[in-house]
């Protein structure tokens, strides 16, 4: 009902994803704070420090940090109405998030066949969960943009429709920080 | 104060099954969390009665030790998920867009979808009984009681999978009432000015918001190691089953302000009507509603005293637990003051949001001793507790919940509702619910423990028990009272004023039922008390210092167009497709994939699907002639 | 203030205005009790036997008295706001519009705070007591293991090990290390003090001196699995003398009779089960070294007679459900002997 007056002047949907960015914080926050609590826990190898490819990841995690940059410059597209612009863009958030996941696929089968499993102990567990969420994440970020990028090829993704691009763009971003902290966390300070 | 005599809409519940399941309407949502609400009232209630009959006396055979632990289990876990925190959102939905003079939620078909995924996951929970293997570890599921070690079942499946699926479900509806409240308010109606029961809503969406995060975190661990065999909780393997204890409780203590904060909204509201005065201090009031829900995330720990974390973390959570208290009591106090000085009208809706002060105080306050570990470590896990659980739960929750019930129900129903049989319901629960849950204290003094299906003749706990058994069947004839009440108001023909207490919100400017489009005008609003200026006459008021213009009833008919949402069909079949990718996990990975599929079908549809379409219900005067 | 605090024996804490609020405790709540019991209950956690028990009492005397005045004040000001300004019939006057009044409110949200604070004081003190150091230097040490449903005792310095049945002797501190073999426990003997968890992955501490000889009842306090009800123990607080002699008792096993032996091993028993000096070592269930002394069997739910311990062995499901123990189908002959082997285990 974004069409009708709000109270705050913000469209209601540009507020629901601020507010479910908040109740996302919580779930990362939880998960995070649960590898922090079993890391050094685990009773059998692999170790963080035998296995993590921090030089593989530090590229990945630019890939995914520059999604971010060509998601702002989508927007701005889509709402100055440069359809080619806005394609794209959109293209290369899509590109760029695949491009993300494919490693962190790559990432899982390496550490699969170096004896990292799920089962294998508490570091497999909480990393694969943690790190398998936020893929989770992107990936629906993906079928998002590439569902936008549809519509923009269709020609449905005009100026007027730049706020459904907007929100898709907050929670792209909010998806990019979490990777940030879990860069941080689980790869730079072992 | 004029009674929509004929009314100029069609009837709001009108339409068969279809119309029900496709309805996006929050009025006819409410109703139906309402219903379902009701309803599970019923069965966590007989359950109940089953566990009483089993302890009625030492040794019984009523039940079996492995029932007996499900009955409880499913007790909990029904009245938690099942009963109370619907039983809000039925008051939520209905009430507060009328409340903020707005023409519905934010997001009318989320809504609808929140509705029906809490319901197909309550119909998950409970086919637990039909395969007859319901979950057995308690509501609070202790790890690692639950693991496939210790809990080879399913029933463990069923609990987890159908409490994360409601939770998705809370989460859901959190973002849209917190949008609503926020951002759908009416002209004129700034924070300050919205009623108590909103903004104590706004603190239970925020809690709800943030806290289901950390359950669903510790639901997935368990669920990981019971399908795929992870060690997040199992500690031969280096897990600790406290890590458990820690994001349960992370979520289970702000849960406690979600089912009792909805309560001290209603009481809020109904003391000031009936006393004919406003609300004794206000912004103390919504201040210290904030400031439980804020402290309660500090505290969690409290529910772990006797696990062992030592003598600095006991000190910290005990006074910040302690702390509590402060904004509580400043509630009670307010609400005295209220009364005090009014011209108080007896009627059903102030006798229960009474009862709900009067008896929520010895819940507080037994809750202030077991904010202090040496106290607590004696009474912890005993039915001293229970006690005091079900002092803030039913006494605090079920008693402000009537309250709220008897007061909306003329709105809702457009029909007035029987004092004499409300009364009477009013006087069983108190005593059935002291005889009940009083002697639980003495019980838990003299060291019996919760949770256990039977205990030995020679302790001296039959007589409590056996008191206790008897309470809880006066409980349940008082139950049966109030729907004995509802059916004969639900079958009378006396149509209920717009506003039969004489009361000062928005809700009471539209007819009883309301329209569907709510507002034949969207309202302004000068003041915490719009309704009551404009009868009584601009007043000094707390919220603008100076002398505030009232907000006339609702006219009959619209003087422009209405367009209102079109029923849709996808947000049923979204949260069905959901709830068959979650219960799927119990039947096959097909399964998991086709409700997936489902699932990702059904949101597209929704999502491409436009609000208004081709023939949804339009009012008032429109070019092409003729509404809905 | 801290070394202040360990300067006093637990003990010695504030005894007498202890007396005085048991005393007041039960003066008030024994006649509500009266009036439906013919025959007043124990009120256990009212009724320490320890320095503990004593302890915890304390604090919940002072809360007790403190929620007790408050819960009082509180409802009479509701009930008296409730008769004085009920409506009379024809009253349709509109009472005056108050909105509040800020200073009352703000005292009345310092006063919870004040009252808080003398509740805080006796807390916190009373956790850095119960959780430090025990008062006796020299404390008898326990392990408890905890077990889906049966307590296991070891007296590392006694060499000793027993279940369901703790004997402790007066006024010596005991310091028990608690963890658990399966799923989490709590021990609690009511009458002794509070409750601590038994873990398992991790070790947690409880210390207590009995100050009065006697038989207590303790029992689990976290649901654990099906028999949860029936984790029960017995608590022998015994005087210095009968201690010696139990644990002297305990060492100094006479050697089992050897048929019985045989008896005890062919039927499988000793897959799970102990008897000490015998090939039977089996660490799944209690130790059955002195099984024929113990005054209860399973987990506290019956008495030791020969004809309980028939039934348990004849089927121990039916008896306390869920029992780990299996019904190895046994005939009559051979319960009757082995039951006549473990009665004579002392």
């Amino acid at each position: 009902m974004d069409a009708h007056a709000t109270t705050f002047g913000v469209p209601s949907r540009k507020m629901a994803m601020w507010v479910f960015i908040a109740s996302e914080c919580m779930f990362f926050g939880s998960l995070i704070a649960t590898y922090l609590s079993y890391e050094g826990k685990s009773l059998v190898g692999p170790t963080p420090r035998e296995i993590l490819n921090i030089p593989l990841t530090s590229v990945s995690t630019f890939v995914l940090l520059m999604s971010s940059l060509a998601m702002v410059l989508a927007l701005e597209a889509v709402q100055t109405g440069n359809r080619r612009g806005a394609r794209m863009w959109l293209g290369a958030v899509v590109v760029l998030g695949g491009l993300f996941l494919a490693g962190q696929v790559y990432e899982f089968r390496e550490f699969y066949h170096e004896g990292l499993t799920l089962q294998q102990n508490l570091f497999g567990a909480t990393f694969f969960v943690l790190t398998g969420f936020h893929g989770a994440h992107v990936t629906v970020g993906v079928i998002w943009m590439v569902t936008l990028l549809v519509m923009s090829l269709r020609g449905q993704l005009g100026p007027e429709r730049s706020l459904d691009v907007e929100v898709a763009g907050l929670y792209w971003h909010f998806v990019d920080v979490v990777w940030i902290v879990i860069f941080t966390v689980v790869y730079l300070i072992q | 104060m004029s009674a929509h005599a004929t009314a100029a809409h069609p009837p709001l519940y009108a339409g068969g099954l279809r119309s029900w399941l496709t309805t996006v309407d929050h009025k006819r949502i409410g109703v139906l969390y309402g219903v379902s609400a009701l309803f599970y009232f019923v069965v966590g209630g007989v359950e109940a009665l089953i566990i009483r009959l089993q302890l009625a006396s030492p040794t019984a055979d009523v039940v079996g030790a492995d029932t007996f632990n499900q009955l409880f289990t499913m007790h909990g876990t029904t009245m938690v998920f099942l009963v109370l925190m619907p039983l809000s959102a039925a008051l939520f939905n209905y009430m507060i867009p009328l409340m903020i003079g707005a023409r519905d939620v934010a997001f009318p078909r989320l809504n609808a979808f929140s509705f029906w995924t809490f319901f197909f996951g309550s119909v998950l929970l409970n086919l637990s009984f039909f395969v007859g293997d319901p979950p057995d570890a308690g509501w609070f599921g202790y790890a690692n009681l639950t693991s496939k070690q210790y809990n080879p079942g399913m029933g463990i499946d069923f609990w987890l999978l159908s409490v994360q699926i409601m939770g998705i479900a809370s989460i859901a509806s959190a973002v849209n009432f917190t949008v609503t409240i926020l951002n759908m308010r009416a002209p004129g109606m700034s924070l300050m000015r919205v009623p108590l029961f909103v903004w104590m809503a706004l603190v239970v969406q925020v809690l709800m918001l943030l806290a289901f995060p950390p359950i669903t975190v510790a639901f997935i661990f368990l669920m990981f190691d019971r399908f795929f065999g992870t060690h997040f909780y199992i500690p031969s393997a280096g897990g600790t089953p406290i890590l458990w204890q820690h994001l349960f409780w992370i979520f289970g203590h702000p849960e406690v302000y979600i089912l009792i904060l909805p309560s001290f909204g209603v009481v809020s509201e109904v003391l000031p009507t009936f006393a004919r005065k406003p609300l004794f201090g206000a912004p103390f009031m919504i201040f210290s509603g904030i400031l439980i829900g804020f402290l309660g995330f500090g505290v969690w720990s409290h529910h772990m005293f006797t696990t062992g974390l030592g003598a600095v973390a006991d000190t910290a959570f005990s006074l910040a637990t302690m702390l509590i208290a402060i904004p509580t009591g400043v509630k009670i106090f307010n609400w005295i003051a209220t009364l005090w000085g009014g011209h108080i009208r007896f009627r059903t809706p102030l006798y229960f949001a009474v009862g709900m002060v009067g008896l929520f105080i010895i819940g507080g306050l037994s809750g202030i001793m077991h904010a202090s570990p040496p106290v607590d470590i004696q009474q912890h896990d005993s039915y001293f507790v229970v006690a005091h659980l079900h002092y803030v739960f039913f006494g605090g929750t079920v008693f402000g919940l009537f309250a709220g019930i008897y007061y909306w129900w003329p709105k809702v129903t457009g029909r007035m509702i029987g004092e004499g049989l409300g009364k009477l319901h009013f006087w069983l629960m108190v005593v059935g619910m002291n005889l009940t849950f009083f002697p639980m204290h003495f019980l838990g003094l003299d060291g019996m423990p919760r949770r256990i299906y039977t205990y030995a003749t020679d302790l001296g706990w039959e007589r409590w028990n056996m008191i206790a058994t008897v309470g809880a069947f006066l409980i349940a004839v008082s139950v049966l009272v109030f729907f004995v009440n509802a059916a004969r108001s639900l079958a009378s023909k006396t149509q209920a004023p717009a506003d039969p207490w004489d009361a000062a919100t928005l809700e009471w400017t539209v007819s009883s039922p309301p329209p569907e489009y709510n507002f034949a005008v969207v309202p302004t609003v000068n003041s915490a008390r719009p309704f009551w200026l404009h009868k009584y006459g601009p007043t000094r008021d707390i919220s603008t210092r100076t002398k505030a213009q009232g907000t006339p009833a609702q006219p009959d008919n619209p003087p422009t167009r209405i367009d209102l949402p079109s029923p849709s069909s996808w947000p049923i079949l979204a949260a069905l497709g959901l709830a068959l990718l979650g219960g799927g996990a119990l039947v096959g990975l097909w399964m998991v994939l086709f409700g997936a599929a489902v699932l990702v079908f059904c949101v597209y549809r929704w999502a491409f699907q436009p609000l208004e379409r081709t023939g949804h219900p339009t009012f008032g005067p429109a070019p092409s002639g003729g509404s809905s | 203030m801290l070394v202040s605090i360990r300067l006093q024996t637990a003990e010695a804490v504030s005894r007498e205005r202890s007396t005085l609020s048991k005393t007041l405790l039960a003066a008030l709540l024994l006649p509500i009790a009266g009036c439906a019991a013919v025959e007043s209950p124990d009120w256990r956690t009212l009724r320490p036997v320890s320095d503990f028990g004593v302890l915890v009492l304390d604090v919940y005397g002072d809360l007790f008295w403190w929620t007790a005045g408050i819960f009082v004040v509180v409802e009479l000001l509701l009930i008296y706001a409730l008769v004085r300004y009920r409506s009379r019939s024809g009253d349709s006057e509109v009472p005056d519009q108050v909105h509040g009044f800020t200073a009352l409110e703000i005292g009345w949200t310092l006063l919870p705070a004040a009252i808080l604070f003398f509740i805080a004081i006796p807390t916190v003190r009373t956790i850095f007591l119960l959780q430090g150091a025990p008062p006796d230097r020299d404390p008898l040490e326990i392990t408890v293991i905890g077990h889906q449903w049966w307590w296991e005792f070891r007296y590392p310095e006694l060499g000793i090990v027993t279940a369901n049945e703790l004997h402790v002797p007066v006024g010596r501190t005991a310091s028990l290390t608690l963890t658990s073999a399966d799923v989490i426990h709590s021990f609690w003997v009511p009458q002794i003090g509070g409750k601590r968890d038994l873990n398992p992955g991790s070790e947690n501490r409880l210390w207590f001196t009995p100050t009065e000889p006697g038989v207590y009842h303790g029992q689990c306090a976290e649901l654990c699995g099906t028999s949860h009800a029936n984790m029960r123990m017995r608590l022998f607080v015994d005087d210095s003398a009968s201690f010696a002699q139990w644990s002297a008792a305990m060492r100094a096993t006479a050697a089992p009779d050897s048929a019985g032996v045989m008896t005890f091993l062919i039927s499988g028993c000793a897959a799970c089960h102990t008897i000490a000096g015998t090939p039977a070592q089996g660490k799944v269930g209690p130790d059955l070294t002195s099984v024929g002394s113990r005054t209860t069997l399973a987990s506290s739910m019956i008495p030791n007679t020969p004809e309980m311990m028939a039934a348990w062995l004849r089927s121990p499901d039916s008896v306390k459900p869920g029992a780990l123990m299996p019904d190895l189908n046994l005939d009559e002959q051979r319960i009757a002997d082995l039951v006549e082997f473990l009665e004579g285990l002392r």
